[in-house]
């Protein structure tokens, strides 16, 4: 495999929050013999506020993420939700704005970003990364990485892969923890409700470790199952597959 | 206004009956969508073909239903027009007045529901008797639907033996199903027979022929659309179709979407009247009610292509623990987060479209292709522009940390504020964290912020 220049947008919760998984993918892409880049302009892509109704910070933020990738061949974002936003979401807010040279630009885009797992698989057409992690591990598929972005199994043939896994099925893998970005606080009880069915079903399976390749989703299942001291810890797909 | 939909689902969760009666159905509803239409190799491109037919015929909504109003005054049918709850009401009732009705047999309709028909034509003196099962359940209760197809799906059949033994059985009654329906039926029969009037919903009305569409289960809605001698159909004006033909593919996507069946096992289409056969009279009342505005909204209009099948119901996260009343609404569920505040003002339900995790579970399964994920988003800016004009303390903490964003020197200050707890990216675990994060860690860990940040750690490399 020739060696490809890529851009990482790590996101502003994995910059600010969970550093972790954006090292990981950093690297990951490196052991793998590709270039990593990483524009010190970007901030956030602006899910939390289109998703909040706060669009014309949403729409200012999607100009600014247009403007420092431009010259990006290859995005990737170690987020199912933040690739979603920039895919899914910016074709419908750009033409909203009804300025077309924005919509170009964002078409261009949409179509160079990708979610990690999409873009080990599909562009640099890896499975097996070379990674070890003895641990028994349940996968949670994200909605948005799902649903949105279709990765399908993608994230699954990479975690088969890994060297002494222990992958388990979660029961209704399929189903949202509850967190919903500022669902989680402006409807904290119904958030809780959902999540503590996911908890449960993660218990269910004996797991040590839940993976999931969103930080935002791991952040509300890991900060539900540190509350009940349930002794599983949560860990970002990056970093499974970044570890030796 | 109440608090909205937080409040009364805090309320709701807190049901552990309701929790288990709607988790059960929910679950099992959803596993027999998926068997049914898993049975169907072209089930994408039906969806498709139902989207367009439902948005052609929005598209075209006053030609359509100018074109319905002529094939049924042609078929002897009469058609009122209603702007709004008040004028539907008023042409039911003036119509059951002219035929000195005391007493009306209903077909379950949600349109209905949506006017308080039931409540007005009981003021006039009317007596109204709803039919469908499980609209009799929340009639006899006194309660509410709570699901678009399964209005009494909070409850259980054990509720149900109570509230008949209690109310139209005449012996005590065990909780087996065909027990409690043959009571229910026993009490209906009498009534069907003695009524003169009934009144219906549409599932569809075809502008081609004038044709009314019905779809049920139980045969009780036919018992009322063919025995009373006056028939009154209500129906919004977006349940037009333009042709005959469409009904090919409703009538394949709506069964299998709502009960999970290959096809309903009542579907009743009339048209106008016919000399010795079902009513001898036939009204039918186009209801707005907010449609025409919806209609007007290039985003939110999506939302008219609903055929009320309620698979958003039973695949929502969010609806099947809260249940429907949460909703305070006919329409419960993704549904109706996106169709209440349309049609009765966003004013009025400004809570719903935040109602929603945005999981795409509702998108997923809609046989029509609503995306509601995405109408919920475009309700989420039209209320913070329109109904909050942006000065709740939340709004105020977005916009804060949206101009943090906007700039890097900003945005890294905000980072090593966060560290010590301070600024518009602040998250820490505190005894007490204020705002919005005081709700989160009410149950859940606050994550710590790390000394490094990313950009901190590619910087030092």
């Amino acid at each position: 495999m020739t060696k490809v220049r890529i851009t990482l947008f790590v996101t502003c919760l994995n910059d600010t929050l969970f550093p972790g998984a954006g090292r990981a993918v950093v690297e990951l892409l490196e052991r793998l013999g590709h270039e990593v880049d990483f524009p010190l302009e970007q901030t956030c892509c602006g899910q939390l506020h289109g998703n909040t109704g706060a669009q014309e910070d949403a729409v200012a933020l999607m100009r600014r993420f247009v403007r420092v990738f431009s010259d990006a061949d290859v995005i990737v974002t170690p987020s199912g939700s933040c690739a979603g936003m920039v895919r899914d979401s910016y074709p419908q807010l750009a033409r909203q704005t009804g300025d077309a040279a924005l919509q170009d630009a964002v078409a261009e885009i949409a179509a160079r970003t990708y979610e990690l797992s999409e873009l080990l698989v599909d562009v640099l057409q890896v499975t097996d990364v070379g990674a070890v992690f003895p641990h028994r591990v349940t996968y949670h598929p994200t909605c948005h990485s799902a649903r949105v972005l279709h990765v399908g199994d993608r994230p699954l043939r990479l975690l088969r892969a890994v060297r002494g896994i222990d992958l388990v099925e979660l029961p209704e893998a399929r189903e949202c923890c509850g967190f919903g970005g500022t669902f989680a606080v402006k409807n904290a009880e119904t958030s809780t409700a959902i999540l503590t069915d996911k908890i449960h079903n993660v218990l269910s399976t004996r797991a040590e470790v839940v993976v999931a390749a969103d930080s935002s989703c791991l952040m509300h299942i890991g900060g539900g199952l540190a509350r009940q001291r349930a002794g599983v810890r949560t860990v970002h797909l990056a970093e499974v597959l970044a570890a030796r | 206004m109440t608090g909205g939909f937080p409040v009364r689902a805090r309320q709701e969760l807190g049901d552990a009956q309701l929790r288990r009666n709607l988790g059960k159905a929910t679950t099992a509803i959803r596993e027999k969508r998926a068997h049914a239409i898993a049975e169907l190799p072209d089930w994408e491109q039906l969806r498709d073909a139902g989207a367009a037919i439902k948005a052609h015929a929005l598209a075209t909504l006053p030609e359509q239903l100018e074109r319905l109003e002529a094939a049924v005054t042609a078929a002897g049918g009469t058609v009122h027009w209603a702007r709004d709850a008040a004028e539907a009401n008023a042409h039911v009732l003036r119509i059951a007045r002219d035929h000195d009705v005391a007493e009306v047999v209903k077909v379950k309709s949600i349109a209905t529901d949506e006017i308080g028909l039931n409540e007005a034509l009981a003021a006039g003196g009317i007596d109204v008797l709803e039919t469908d099962l499980a609209e009799l359940i929340v009639q006899l209760a006194g309660d509410t639907p709570s699901h678009i197809l399964v209005p009494a799906i909070h409850k259980n059949r054990e509720e149900i033996r109570t509230l008949f033994e209690g109310t139209i059985a005449t012996d005590s009654l065990s909780s087996d199903p065909a027990e409690l329906v043959a009571a229910a039926r026993s009490f209906l029969r009498e009534r069907f027979l003695r009524a003169r009037m009934g009144v219906s919903g549409a599932n569809f009305g075809v502008a081609e022929t004038g044709t009314i569409a019905v779809v049920e289960s139980e045969g009780n809605g036919r018992m009322c659309t063919t025995l009373p001698e006056v028939l009154v159909t209500v129906m919004g004006i977006e349940k037009v179709l333009p042709r005959v033909q469409d009904l090919e593919v409703m009538l394949q996507l709506l069964p299998r979407s709502s009960t999970a069946e290959r096809m309903n096992p009542y579907t009743s289409l009339w048209t106008g009247v016919q000399p010795g056969d079902g009513p001898r009279e036939f009204h039918l009342v186009l209801l707005d009610g907010g449609r025409t505005d919806t209609l007007a909204d290039e985003i939110g209009r999506q939302a008219l292509r609903c055929i009320r099948c309620s698979a958003c119901l039973n695949a929502c996260p969010v609806y099947s623990r809260t249940g429907g009343h949460a909703y305070e609404s006919v329409y419960p569920g993704p549904i109706g987060a996106i169709l209440t505040p349309q049609l009765q003002g966003l004013d009025r339900a400004p809570t719903l479209p935040w109602a929603s995790t945005l999981c795409g579970a509702c998108f997923e399964v809609c046989p029509v292709k609503i995306d509601i994920p995405s109408v919920l988003v475009h309700l989420r800016a039209r209320v913070t522009r329109e109904v909050e004009s942006g000065r709740t303390p939340e709004a105020l903490a977005i916009a804060a940390i949206g101009q943090a964003f906007r700039s890097r020197r900003r945005y890294e200050l905000a980072q090593r504020l966060a560290r010590i707890g301070r600024g518009p990216l602040a998250m820490r675990i505190a005894k007490a964290p204020p705002g919005p994060l005081r709700a989160w860690s009410r149950s859940r860990d606050l994550p710590t912020v790390p000394e490094q940040s990313f950009r901190d750690w590619w910087r030092s490399r």
